[in-house]
């Protein structure tokens, strides 16, 4: 989660800027070449070895040598199931509330309300600043402080409600919070190269409805935004655990956590195998990306 | 918290006369405003209000607790780690991205870029797992090269630095790229054509332009550190003295009876920390955005 950032993974959904001129000037020095090369093959060691490393440590078998045994053993271990559709949940319902909130409420702004865009800025960048252990600070407090204090009204039974194991909606909650800045600036992007008020004006005189608006006119047009805001989300809510450990949810992270004690092998090859499944959705975005950039 | 009384005077405002026929639309900002102010205000007002209440009264104790003996360390800890990935992710992600952005090779530009997008996501527990299978003590490497004769340890400060770099530097190379493309060609041609070598381009033109960029980097670099709970708790647990540890650990129970508030202050020692950090990158980006275009 540390990382999660509003460039990255939208990098290569941006266009590639032209390769810029350097390659026009002629005769560069050698010197530059040598200097270059150094560069990538350190680069290229510190960033292959320990993905390397991982995926021996996973099949290096004292007795057999070679084995797979670890990436058979994630289907079979106790929880992987359970932990992981939990977390893909979580994932979706957090997609849907965030979207459902944000798409709303900037379309609203740039169409009528210009003068509300630097407080939707504001309030959707905060996030950035509190780290996520501050945030589940004061999450644990709230719900420790409630049931004591408002055992007679009926937020407590919202609060009990909330901390369903099966589906703790508290995080639900709170990784819309952790997903708002980078959902607000991919649809921030996508909203900026659409000529939405054109749209819009356009639908409406042909007499389409909000909703009919909203569906059929505006989401089509978003759909590399909205699919960069849904990776961005996904990748969070996979990966978070901060606020799931803290509160005591068996979600995915915490899960490869738990395990790592008694099966380090299983749960190094879990991680190999989260970031080759990242690796895939993000390749998978950026070519769909690329794709409509070339119909367009 | 300040920032959110405008947010319920300002719908009023717009919405209220000047334009008659759209004068409902504000409302579509309403359910995203609400929930801002409820489920991300209402925890801070918490970690304010209880940083300053002991025992159910007022009382500045708990910040004076949390600056002080082994939490002052943890916090000094956390910005010296902070501090230093910052300043050295962003050098070396600005030496790995021009070395690509000059490369002629565009595959391997395409390569760089998407791995940077992956790699500066790829943190918390799965990172940590990767670096003790290479680098721990019965990894991978440490055994092939036999490091561990050697008195290595990945489970101190420069282990987790070395770790920390590993998200640290992509997102420093994603960061710096569109900069380094927005350097225009024709600036480095003007520059030469005006007699200036490779040296006095770059110390007058280049990186005045980027400079924006890099502090942003810089800022951008420092926060992910400084916020990074879970690679640490997975890795060193408690033996380097980080103040992200030090809450979780307050939370989990481990303070004296009666100064379970500790963590809020810590809390609040952070937000404070990274918003201070924070507060110089906005301006910055805005001023990178005029050049950068």
């Amino acid at each position: 989660m540390a990382a999660l950032t509003p460039a990255g993974p939208m990098a290569p959904v941006t266009p590639p800027a032209i390769a810029a001129g350097p390659g026009g000037r002629a005769g560069r020095p050698r010197r530059i070449r040598v200097w270059r090369g150094v560069v990538l093959l350190v680069a290229a060691v510190y960033f292959l070895v320990p993905l390397i490393a991982s995926f021996t440590f996973t099949v290096k078998d004292a007795s057999k040598g070679f084995t797979l045994d670890a990436y058979g053993q994630i289907l079979s271990a106790e929880g992987f199931g359970k932990s992981l559709l939990l977390s893909l949940g979580l994932g979706v319902a957090t997609i849907v509330v965030v979207l459902l909130l944000t798409l709303p409420a900037m379309l609203a702004v740039r169409l009528s309300v210009p003068k509300l865009k630097p407080v939707l800025e504001i309030l959707c960048t905060l996030p950035l600043v509190v780290p996520p252990i501050t945030f589940v600070a004061g999450i644990t407090t709230i719900l420790q402080w409630g049931p004591d204090h408002l055992a007679d009204t009926p937020f407590f039974q919202t609060i009990i409600a909330a901390q369903n194991p099966d589906f703790p909606v508290v995080l639900v909650l709170a990784y819309v919070i952790l997903a708002l800045p980078f959902v607000y600036r991919a649809l921030d992007a996508g909203l900026g190269a659409l000529d939405a008020r054109t749209l819009v004006e356009a639908a409406r005189n042909l007499g389409a409805s909000w909703p009919h608006l909203l569906f059929r006119v505006i989401v089509p047009n978003l759909r590399s935004a909205l699919a960069s805001a849904s990776f961005l989300t996904l990748a969070l809510v996979l990966g978070e655990f901060t606020i799931a450990s803290l509160l005591h949810y068996q979600t995915f992270p915490v899960w490869i956590y738990t395990i790592s004690g008694s099966q380090a092998q299983v749960s190094v090859a879990v991680s190999v195998f989260s970031l080759l499944i990242t690796w895939l959705l993000l390749l998978v975005l950026s070519s769909a990306g690329a794709r409509q950039r070339s119909g367009s | 918290m300040t920032v959110q009384s405008p947010v319920h005077t300002a719908p009023a405002a717009a919405g209220g006369g000047s334009r008659p026929k759209k004068s409902k639309s504000w409302l579509a900002t309403v359910p995203l405003l609400a929930f801002v102010v409820l489920v991300f205000g209402v925890p801070l007002v918490i970690i304010l209000g209880g940083t300053f209440t002991r025992e159910g009264t007022l009382s500045a104790a708990n910040v004076t607790d949390s600056l002080q003996g082994a939490y002052l360390t943890a916090l000094l800890g956390s910005v010296k780690l902070s501090a230093l990935v910052a300043v050295v992710g962003a050098l070396l992600g600005t030496f790995l991205a021009q070395a690509v952005v000059t490369s002629r090779f565009r595959l391997l530009r395409e390569a760089v870029l998407t791995a940077s997008g992956v790699l500066s996501n790829f943190g918390g527990i799965p990172l940590a797992f990767a670096w003790i299978a290479t680098l721990g003590n019965s990894g991978v490497v440490t055994s092939a090269l036999g490091l561990d004769s050697a008195g290595w340890s990945l489970y101190n400060f420069w282990g987790l630095t070395l770790v920390y770099l590993y998200f640290s530097i992509p997102l420093m190379v994603v960061v710096v790229v569109p900069a380094l493309d927005g350097l225009r060609p024709q600036w480095r041609e003007a520059a030469q054509n005006n007699g200036a070598n490779t040296w006095q381009y770059w110390r007058h033109v280049g990186i005045p332009v980027l400079t924006p960029t890099l502090l942003g980097g810089v800022v951008l670099l420092f926060g992910g550190a400084f916020a990074a709970y879970a690679t640490a708790a997975a890795m060193v647990g408690g033996t380097v003295p980080l103040v992200t540890l030090q809450i979780a650990n307050a939370l989990s129970g481990n303070v004296l009876i009666g100064h379970e508030n500790v963590a809020l202050a810590l809390s609040l020692d952070m937000i404070v920390v990274a918003g201070l950090v924070m507060a110089v990158y906005l301006p910055l980006q805005r001023r990178s955005a005029r050049w950068l275009r």
